[in-house]
């Protein structure tokens, strides 16, 4: 067991937004009916209600599975697809513990009324956590059919198998369907289901671990999935918002008449300004034509340039609960730093935006006191919250739909244009769907915080004997080494930050690893080590040893290499969220730019559920990683954003992926963490690493530049 | 407001509008054909994609009045009844779509390309796809169900 502070692994980053709780609230009746037909409901823990479809039946809230007796199958959760591949994952694991193919399966996502709450969709979790209660009431429902099957052909249970959806023997056959009906017949609640039915073995998958491709391709291919920015309903508005001219400003006094006179909703509300009519057009057109009479109070706001010394002074050095300082300690740092060789050096980071290809979006309905918003969010039920909470709602009267969205990254778990949609839905007294502009997306969605970090070590040999992290404001996922050193001290500071921050890709870790692992090749290189070498003379936890060496292999890498003409290889490796990541890259230096010639990921989650799908994932994730890394840094000044657009922000594109090769490391032994996150944190220090090798500078700042020396 | 007539995926369709307002939002709001997406408004994505006379152009660029008279295809106009392109079936095969929200203006772009270099060089299918942004990162699958869509054609020629 490596040495490690083992109760963090899964701490939730102190920047992630809350998960919401686990509400129990009655379900939406009429909207349930319209979805399911007649047929059983399999809740997580194994119990059964049978569903008349239309008369009022107890429906638990924690219903996974739907047995329809026309043969349907249906299969819930509240995760949303971005994506990631959520909705073939769940596909995959119903599919196998069922025994049907799974083109017989529908997967229902996120819809706050029908699907369980299985809070947000963030922090990898749905992977370890809403995969295997999917696979356990779908293994409960496969040992029902068995058992049923048994009782009505009067045989041994331990005789019969399932295989392609129904149980066959001696030329019988008894499906999902027949179940639905004979459990009408008989009772209404099996209370004699096991309630812990064993899950398929690995050896035994034959959907699982397998390549699946998304079922909504097709949809997606010919334009008609419709994503929350493209569901109509009838007499729906379009709208838009007046937003700030600066952050901090507040709204003294408007006119709205200008907008009115050009026959459009326009409201005010507080601070909130927006206007809805038959086009979009006419609804920016009448913002702007509002926004002239605005008056406004700005607040002075710092600027970008010095945000690290900003952010220090600014950092919340003491306060306890889950968004206050952290420290964790153990062992003697002072005494063994007091003893050894010591070295020190400080990172920071600046805001990114995750820029989604599809900006927030939704569209609001009321219908008398009832609320239904088809929103692109991480958290429904958060966003359902949000809204109750705004309109004064209750549970029953909103209701969140998430159909699949284009993209999110951990940009997306806020409901502001929820709620700005239902604001002006009900102003208009019709639908009203609202989608972000670009610029409205870079300004005000939230930024992956800025960040600061100062590091100090002591050397014995080629053992690091002393660890001690500060990081400020960066959040805490990833901020804990996971090398094997005796005294460690960590220690996080929240600052009083001059921009709204949330989650991203790994979020905390993306800036804590980039600190450690371009602080550990300094350390090899006090040590007289090679990067690889050191890393692993300091390694004793084998996965991340492994990932380190295959990367490693993979890339060829030699410890006397020296490419020359101002190219120069490096290394950099890290664990987050249950999977580790190692990456090996070679850069070119130009200017003062890093060109990027070739990079080598290893990659290790475990047990792999999707080959295919994780290939993707790992190296859309790796190359989202080369523009936090060389080009993206939110600039700002005067309270307003400085490079608000794509031409300003510079983000990858084809030209800027280079040649790359995935090693996937497959651990049937070990139980599957997910797997979108994680490769991104080890990308900036990888080519850090590479560039100092080329040019003999450190790179402590990203975006990475070979600043004048 | 002026009355504009479009030939949009071979139907002739018409709409009262002022003349700048952008082709992409009369495709979605006027004419209800959402497969045409919105990702920044001023030609740096390219997700807004569509055909004009058969050229690939930036809808949101694109004044509504420019396109009076002229033939429109977007991406619901790709397929024959149930039968899809071999682009579109490329996409599929090689599982390009991450979230797919780019997917409509990458299609359209590869579309034409092939229309006008049935057998493009990876350097050629490059410069065609380069303006096109996917978040997801995922361009070297777009770019592999480019190829493939090329071989496929190819094969189906010979
Ligand atoms: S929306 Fe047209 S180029 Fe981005
Ligand atoms: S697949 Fe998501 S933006 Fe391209």
């Amino acid at each position: 067991m490596p040495e490690r502070f083992r109760e963090d692994l899964f701490e939730p980053d102190r920047k992630e937004l809350a998960e919401s709780p686990a509400y129990c609230f009655d379900l939406d009746r009429r909207e349930w009916i319209a979805v399911v037909s007649a047929g059983l409901l399999v809740t997580a823990a194994g119990k059964v209600v049978f569903s008349p479809g239309i008369a009022a039946a107890e429906i638990p809230p924690s219903t996974r599975l739907h047995l329809g007796e026309d043969g349907s199958i249906i299969v819930l959760t509240g995760k949303v697809e971005v994506g990631q591949g959520s909705r073939t994952e769940i596909l995959q694991a119903a599919a196998e513990e069922l025994r049907v193919a799974p083109g017989a399966l529908r997967v229902m996502l996120a819809d706050t009324a029908v699907t369980p709450d299985d809070g947000s969709t963030a922090g990898s979790r749905t992977t370890p956590s809403t995969v295997p209660v999917v696979r356990r009431a779908c293994a409960a429902a496969r040992e029902m059919l068995v058992r049923t099957a048994a009782e009505a052909w009067n045989l041994d249970a331990s005789q019969l198998r399932v295989e392609s959806g129904g149980v066959v023997h001696a030329g019988k056959r008894f499906a999902y369907a027949d179940l639905a009906r004979s459990k009408r017949l008989t009772s209404t609640d099996d209370e004699s289901t096991p309630r812990v039915v064993p899950l398929t073995e690995i050896d035994d998958w034959t959907v699982l671990g397998r390549a699946l491709l998304k079922t909504k391709a097709r949809a997606i291919v010919t334009g008609a999935h419709r994503y929350p920015s493209d569901i109509v309903r009838p007499d729906m508005l379009y709208a838009a918002v007046l937003r700030p001219p600066s952050y901090g400003a507040q709204l003294e006094s408007v006119d709205l008449t200008p907008g009115k006179e050009l026959g459009v909703v326009a409201i005010r509300d507080g601070g909130f300004v927006g206007c809805a009519a038959k086009t979009s057009y006419e609804a920016h057109n009448a913002v702007e034509a509002i926004g002239k009479t605005a008056k406004w109070r700005t607040a002075p706001h710092p600027s970008s340039g010095g945000l690290g010394a900003y952010l220090k002074g600014r950092a919340q050095t003491s306060g306890t609960g889950r968004r206050g300082p952290r420290r964790r300690e153990r062992g003697g740092v002072d005494s063994a730093l007091a003893a050894a060789k010591t070295l020190k050096a400080s990172y920071e980071i600046p805001y990114v935006q995750h820029a989604p290809m599809e900006p927030r979006a939704a569209v609001a309905e009321w219908d008398e006191a009832r609320l239904t918003v088809w929103t692109g969010t991480q958290r429904p039920f958060g966003v359902r919250q949000q809204l109750m909470e705004a309109f004064r709602l209750t549970a029953e009267q909103t209701r969140v739909i998430v159909p699949d969205t284009g993209s999110g990254f951990g940009g997306k778990h806020t409901g502001e244009v929820a709620i700005e949609a239902a604001r002006l839905a009900k102003a208009a007294g019709k639908p009203v769907s609202l989608r972000w502009t670009r610029a409205e997306e870079f300004a005000w969605a939230y930024f992956r915080p800025a960040a600061v970090f100062e590091a100090r070590a002591g050397l014995s040999g080629e053992k690091i004997v002393a660890w001690d992290f500060t990081a400020y404001n960066p959040g805490t996922a990833g901020i804990e080494t996971p090398y094997a050193v005796p005294n460690v001290r960590t220690q996080y500071f929240p600052c009083d930050a001059p921009l709204r921050e949330g989650s991203y890709r790994g979020i905390g870790a993306t800036g804590n690893n980039f600190a450690r692992e371009v602080f550990m090749d300094e350390l090899a290189d006090a040590a007289g080590l090679d990067p690889v070498e050191f890393r692993l003379a300091n390694s004793n936890d084998e996965r991340l040893s492994k990932v380190l060496q295959a990367a490693a292999d993979r890339f060829g890498w030699s410890p006397a290499q020296s490419p020359g003409q101002n190219r120069g290889t490096g290394i950099a490796a890290g664990f987050e969220k249950g999977s580790y990541i190692a990456i090996c890259a070679q850069v070119r230096v130009v200017g003062e730019s890093v060109e990027v010639e070739r990079l080598v990921s290893a990659f290790e989650c475990g047990a792999i559920l999707n080959p295919r799908n994780l290939q993707t994932q790992v190296e859309g994730c790796v190359i989202q990683g080369l523009g936090a890394a060389l080009s993206e840094e939110i600039r700002f000044a005067g309270g307003k954003l400085l490079n608000g657009s794509f031409s300003q922000y510079p983000v990858p594109r084809f030209r800027g992926v280079p040649s790359m090769e995935t090693v996937l490391l497959d651990r049937p032994d070990i139980e599957s963490a997910g797997a979108g996150e994680t490769p991104i944190i080890a990308v900036a220090p990888a080519l850090a690493n590479a560039a100092f090798a080329a040019t003999g500078h450190r790179m402590r700042s990203l975006p990475l530049r070979l600043r004048a020396v | 407001m002026a009355r504009f007539a479009v030939s949009v995926n071979r139907k002739e369709l018409s709409t009262e509008s002022p003349p700048d307002r952008p082709l992409l939002d009369v495709l979605r709001e006027d004419f209800g054909l959402t497969g045409t997406k919105y990702g920044c408004g001023e030609g740096q994505c390219r997700a807004c994609t569509v055909l004009i006379d058969d050229q690939p152009r930036a809808s949101c660029l694109t004044p509504v009045s420019s396109v009076d008279g002229r033939s429109v295809t977007t991406v619901e106009g790709l397929a024959s009844g149930d039968e899809l392109t071999g682009v579109q079936q490329a996409f599929i095969d090689v599982d390009a779509a991450q979230c797919g929200y780019c997917t409509a203006g990458m299609i359209i772009e590869a579309t034409a390309l092939l229309k006008r270099n049935p057998t493009p060089s990876g350097s050629e299918i490059l410069d065609a796809m380069n303006p096109h942004l996917c978040r997801c990162c995922g361009y070297r699958n777009i770019l592999a169900s480019v190829e493939l869509a090329a071989r496929t054609s190819e094969a189906s020629d010979a």
